[in-house]
């Protein structure tokens, strides 16, 4: 379950990031989203959508309120609980942020890596994933030398592949053509319906009348409406 | 390939670029040349220090005097008398009076050549070679004096203070050395280090967002840095045993035989002599070490 309380968020130049004081960039933000649930998370640019992602993904602590993510409350977290809970969270960048020295099978294959799997289930996974994004002919090519849509493809992979308990897209198919969108979207929609909460933040208005959800709207910060 | 040598963070290229490998190998040449000038030092002193503590000189004034005659035995000089009575001195290896030509040759640096040290009222002199450090000299010295009074048996006892002295100024040198070249080593692996997670922050960021722990990451910098460092520690170590062995054969003559200054057996090997092939573990794991500590500092800046 992830569950915010009146979470506020402001940057600065704190070397702890989450306690700067800089600009409020998130305000007052309550919602509940139980296991297993959708979201899509609306908003024009600058409406704090990649700053709520990254709360989600715990790279940043909340200034203000109560953050809790896949049942753990944030605030009374050790620091070294943190890495073991961000295993079981994929998170899609809306820039990728692949690793330029590794090829795209090596970048799908880290997350399973750090959970110490067996390398022969790795390369069965990996596989499976370069697949179903349609990359297998890729697989040991570097990041650069792939165009942005097969990078965003590695980028999705990579954040499945751990089948996480919590799945974040920022943006998951800014760079895809309508065909690939789809069949990425489908994926996620698949993991959804296998028990991952899923919660994909678009400025994409089309996107969401395609697929249908519930969605959280932001606007200066703010949570403007929520349908749940 | 297994985990922990997978190079997931790009280290390899990053860091093997550095000047880190030479800087340390420089680090490396310096300590193990202090580590061998103290053995050498060490080896030295402890040498003289053996020769000297085991020899005495015995001094008798007006060698050529005659003693009175003892009963129907002849007529003896007090030099004779003192080596007749030194002789029999089980605890005494040798008992060497040393002959005018000798005691000439010993004093001409300070009397020239055109004197003649036998038209000198010189003191007989008897050279005494001890059979361990334990000989009572001042038992010595009394049973001269009763045979001969004036005689008198010099040891060595102030040489000995000095050379040690001498030793342990040296061997205190080389060890502040050694620290100074120990900090500076563990400065540029602190600088090295700092300088790959500033180049790294993005790949750091993004596996440390995909779970990846502190032990994790302090791993694979300090694994990279202690192979650079020790790779650094072994050409510093290699450089450096020419010089070791130039002088060891420097110091050679200062020791038993006139032959290398190595030990014959293990027993003998002195503590620092083992230090010097030890360098390059040594500096990869101090290296491993300051990297680690670096490292997991510098992430506790992370969320």
């Amino acid at each position: 379950m992830i569950r915010l309380e009146n979470v506020g968020l402001r940057y600065g130049t704190s070397s702890q990031p989450g306690a700067g004081s800089g600009p409020l960039v998130l305000e007052d933000i309550s919602f509940t989203l139980p296991v297993g649930g959708f979201r899509w998370l609306q908003g024009p640019s600058g409406a704090g959508k990649s700053s709520l992602m990254r709360l989600l993904h715990l790279e940043l602590r909340p200034n203000a309120g109560k953050l809790v993510v896949l049942d753990h409350d944030l605030g009374a977290m050790r620091r070294d609980d943190l890495p073991a809970l961000r295993r079981q969270i994929g998170m899609v960048y809306q820039d990728f942020r692949l690793l330029p020295h590794l090829t795209a099978f090596d970048n799908i294959a880290l997350p399973l890596r750090l959970a110490h799997v067996p390398e022969d289930i790795i390369a069965d996974d990996v596989a499976e994933m370069l697949r179903w994004v349609e990359l297998t002919s890729k697989a040991h090519i570097f990041p650069r030398e792939l165009s942005g849509g097969e990078q965003q493809r590695v980028a999705i992979a990579r954040a499945v592949v751990g089948r996480p308990r919590l799945l974040l897209a920022d943006e998951p198919t800014g760079n895809l053509d309508d065909t690939q969108a789809l069949r990425q979207m489908r994926l996620l929609g698949e993991l959804n319906r296998l028990g991952t909460t899923v919660v994909v933040a678009t400025h994409n208005d089309s996107l969401v009348e395609r697929f249908p959800g519930p969605s959280l709207r932001l606007e200066d910060g703010r949570l403007v409406s929520d349908d749940e | 390939m297994t985990n922990k040598r997978r190079d997931d963070l790009g280290l390899r290229r990053l860091l093997g670029q550095e000047m880190l490998p030479w800087l340390v190998a420089a680090m490396a040449f310096l300590a193990a040349l202090s580590i061998g000038g103290a053995m050498e030092a060490q080896a030295v002193s402890w040498h003289w220090q053996a020769g000297a503590a085991r020899s005495a000189t015995v001094l008798v004034p007006n060698p050529d005097l005659p003693l009175a005659r003892q009963g129907d035995g002849p007529e003896t000089t007090r030099f004779d008398a003192v080596l007749r009575a030194l002789r029999p001195n089980q605890h005494l290896a040798q008992v060497r009076p040393l002959g005018p030509e000798e005691i000439g040759r010993l004093l001409r640096p300070w009397l020239g050549a055109a004197t003649d040290p036998r038209n000198l009222h010189l003191p007989g002199v008897i050279a005494l070679r001890l059979d361990n450090d334990s000989v009572d000299l001042g038992k010595l010295n009394m049973d001269v004096a009763a045979v001969a009074p004036g005689a008198s048996v010099e040891g060595h006892n102030a040489w000995i203070g000095r050379l040690l002295n001498l030793a342990s100024t040296l061997e205190a040198c080389a060890f502040a050395v050694l620290a100074l070249v120990t900090l500076v080593a563990v400065a540029v692996v602190v600088a090295a280090t700092r300088s790959g997670l500033a180049a790294r922050r993005e790949t750091i960021d993004i596996v440390h967002g995909l779970g990846a722990p502190d032990r994790y990451i302090a791993a694979r910098f300090a694994r990279r840095i202690a192979a650079s460092a020790g790779l650094g520690g072994l050409l510093g170590t290699l450089a450096a045993l020419p010089v070791l062995f130039g002088l060891a054969v420097l110091s050679a003559p200062f020791l038993d035989g006139g032959g290398m200054a190595v030990p014959h057996r293990l027993a003998d090997v002195p503590p620092l002599l083992a230090a010097v092939p030890a360098l390059p573990v040594v500096t990869a794991l101090l290296s491993y070490l300051t990297a680690q500590s670096t490292v997991r500092r510098w992430l506790r800046s992370l969320p």
